[in-house]
């Protein structure tokens, strides 16, 4: 009920316009209020009708989120193995600081490195880009897939590894025929998680782009003007946690086939 | 000798994991290395197969040094203590999987992999998820693996101590035949364990490690039969070999000074002095001719008795023929056999054994 309710209502106002909205609390479409489609249109027109346009943030964000959560994942799970595996020793600096050196990245509040990452891309040439905005995503995402993956590979025994060295593969083979098919929940909750944290990113994506490249919720925000647009926010808000929900599902489908849960005992 | 290993010396921190060690083993035959825990068993058992690199030493194969080889590529098969297998697959795909990383053809693979299978007693397992399967049979199948592959040097690191007692003895049992009767002429099996049982049921030779020192090698029965130090004598015996601290003298055994005993003939020809006596828990009985002892702890198991008892300064161990309860602090008098006597000297070297006489006291 509690997880529900936020959403139906969002759902109603999508339908309300303006008299319904301001006219005192109203619940069901055609006995309550006369629904209207205006929230939704609104979304779909272009600027110089008088809406605003999320079909082309909505793209953006999916493509960088994804392209950023698959690098993070990627380069995070070999560091993580790496960490998981073998003894680093450089002077004072052991396993355990390199750890946390991915997730210190995570303790330090974003405006810290909002400076920073404007200026560096700023001389790359890269402000108001995907590809710089890719970048920065994977900074902020990386140390999540980090920190799940060295936790998981840990619980995975290092005697795995050794019978598949035993049984004849290098350690490259070893590492992706064996260790990668037994670590796939971890791999699925590191993956939502990057996701998940890249799709409601605000901040990085407000203040690295202007308006080339704009993201879902820097368009959703942009929505708000002298008047509240309570039904296209609405409308908005419901389309931007649709992508979120849909992965949540087909996870939930892969978890219960039972593949994953108790996987390694 | 077929696998020669010299000066093996692994130190990974302050302690010896390998202090010196060297051994030749050869092809068709079953070596057991026989130790308590940390004794260093496992650290040998993964410098043969080359996941743990010795600071010194060398490793030789039928005359190739292996320090050079990568694990991946040295023909090996072990099997661990836990029950290693790869969860992703099913129990087919498991012993498959050395031999489809070996590229061998789709046609002998299947042969081999479901004999290896039947032999371990998993057949009609094939399609198994590993998780489906009980501990015991989750090692069948790594042993299945490792026999699948047909290596030269099979290494089974304690295969049997995480298994219940029941499965143990059984498991135990068809060990011992398939390394037996099945067992390649071309390869070595080597068997790490911590119990004296599994030594002498698999025969062969054993080797007994000790703080990463090998302290005696030889035929499983020549090594319980004459046991070159006490501390020998302690890993090759469970319970452990009592060890009590006497002297001769007189044409007597005196222990602890009170507790004398007629010298067997065996003893003859030991001079007078100090030596430490040493008798095994099963020559050790309940006698009404016997030394009073006071019970401390008694454990029954199965159909014998385990009695820990103590005379001032004297503490043995007896394992009694019988089930029989005992109360804590009760009087018992037990007997020792005396022609089953082994007398070290007071370095803790075996002088005379009741299966030799060394005659050098």
């Amino acid at each position: 009920m509690f997880v529900v309710a936020p959403f139906l209502w969002a759902l109603s106002t999508s339908f309300k316009d303006f008299n319904s909205v301001t006219g005192g609390a109203t619940y069901i479409p055609w006995v309550d209020f006369e629904p209207s489609l205006e929230g939704w249109r609104v979304l779909l027109r272009s600027p110089a009708q008088g809406g605003v346009n999320i079909v082309e943030p909505y793209f953006n964000s999916i493509a960088v989120t994804c392209s950023a959560s698959f690098i993070s994942i990627f380069l995070g799970t070999l560091a993580a193995y790496a960490l998981s595996r073998f003894t680093f020793k450089a002077g004072f600096i052991k396993n355990s600081d390199i750890t946390f050196f991915f997730i210190s990245q995570r303790i330090m509040p974003p405006i810290v490195l909002s400076i920073p990452f404007f200026i560096m891309l700023g001389k790359l040439g890269l402000l108001d880009s995907m590809v710089g905005l890719v970048m920065v995503y994977v900074v902020l995402l990386m140390p999540i897939a980090v920190w799940i993956m060295v936790d998981f590979f840990n619980k995975v025994p290092r005697e795995i590894d050794e019978t598949a060295l035993i049984d004849g593969c290098n350690p490259y083979q070893a590492f992706y025929k064996v260790v990668l098919p037994n670590s796939v929940p971890g791999l699925i909750v590191a993956g939502m998680f990057c996701m998940i944290f890249g799709w409601t990113d605000f901040f990085f994506a407000f203040i690295l782009t202007f308006t080339e490249v704009q993201l879902l919720p820097v368009a959703i925000v942009a929505l708000n003007s002298s008047i509240t647009p309570w039904w296209s926010l609405s409308a908005s808000a419901l389309v931007s946690v649709a992508p979120l929900i849909v992965v949540a599902f087909i996870v939930e489908r892969y978890l219960s086939k039972g593949n994953l849960s108790g996987a390694l005992k | 000798m077929d696998l020669l290993a010299k000066e093996l010396v692994y130190k990974p921190d302050t302690e010896f994991h390998l202090n010196n060690i060297s051994f030749g083993m050869k092809k068709g035959e079953i070596y057991t290395i026989l130790g308590r825990t940390l004794s260093g068993k496992t650290t040998l058992l993964k410098a043969i197969a080359g996941l743990v690199n010795p600071q010194s030493g060398r490793i030789l194969f039928d005359g190739a040094d292996l320090s050079r080889v990568p694990v991946w590529k040295r023909n090996i098969a072990m099997v661990y203590q836990q029950f290693i297998n790869y969860p992703h697959l099913n129990v087919f795909d498991n012993v498959a999987f050395p031999l489809r990383q070996r590229g061998v053809s789709d046609k002998e693979l299947k042969s081999r992999v479901y004999d290896a299978i039947e032999r371990v007693g998993l057949k009609d397992f094939e399609s198994r998820k590993i998780q489906a399967l009980s501990g015991g049979q989750q090692q069948r199948v790594a042993l299945a693996r490792s026999l699948a592959k047909q290596a030269k040097i099979l290494l089974l690191d304690e295969p049997l101590v995480n298994l219940d007692y029941k499965l143990r003895e059984q498991l135990r049992e068809e060990f011992g035949r398939i390394f037996t009767s099945e067992f390649s002429s071309e390869s070595i099996l080597v068997y790490s364990s911590t119990d004296p049982m599994e030594a002498m049921q698999l025969g062969g030779e054993t080797i007994v490690l000790d703080e990463g020192q090998i302290l005696q090698q030889g035929p499983a029965s020549e090594i319980f039969e004459n046991p070159a130090t006490t501390r020998v004598a302690e890993i090759t015996n469970d319970p452990a070999m009592n060890l009590l601290p006497g002297v001769i003298e007189d044409s007597k055994i005196v222990i602890d000074s009170k507790m004398k005993l007629t010298i067997p003939l065996h003893f003859r020809e030991l001079s007078s002095g100090q030596y430490t006596f040493g008798i095994r828990a099963s020559d050790i009985s309940l006698s009404k001719k016997g030394h009073g002892f006071t019970v401390e702890l008694a454990e029954i198991s199965g159909s014998e008795t385990f009695l820990h008892a103590r005379h001032d300064d004297v503490s043995l161990v007896g394992q009694l023929d019988l089930v029989k309860n005992f109360n804590v602090g009760e009087a018992v008098n037990l007997q020792f056999d005396a022609q089953k006597l082994y007398a070290f000297s007071a370095d803790g070297n075996l002088v005379s054994s009741p299966f030799q006489e060394f005659g050098r006291g």
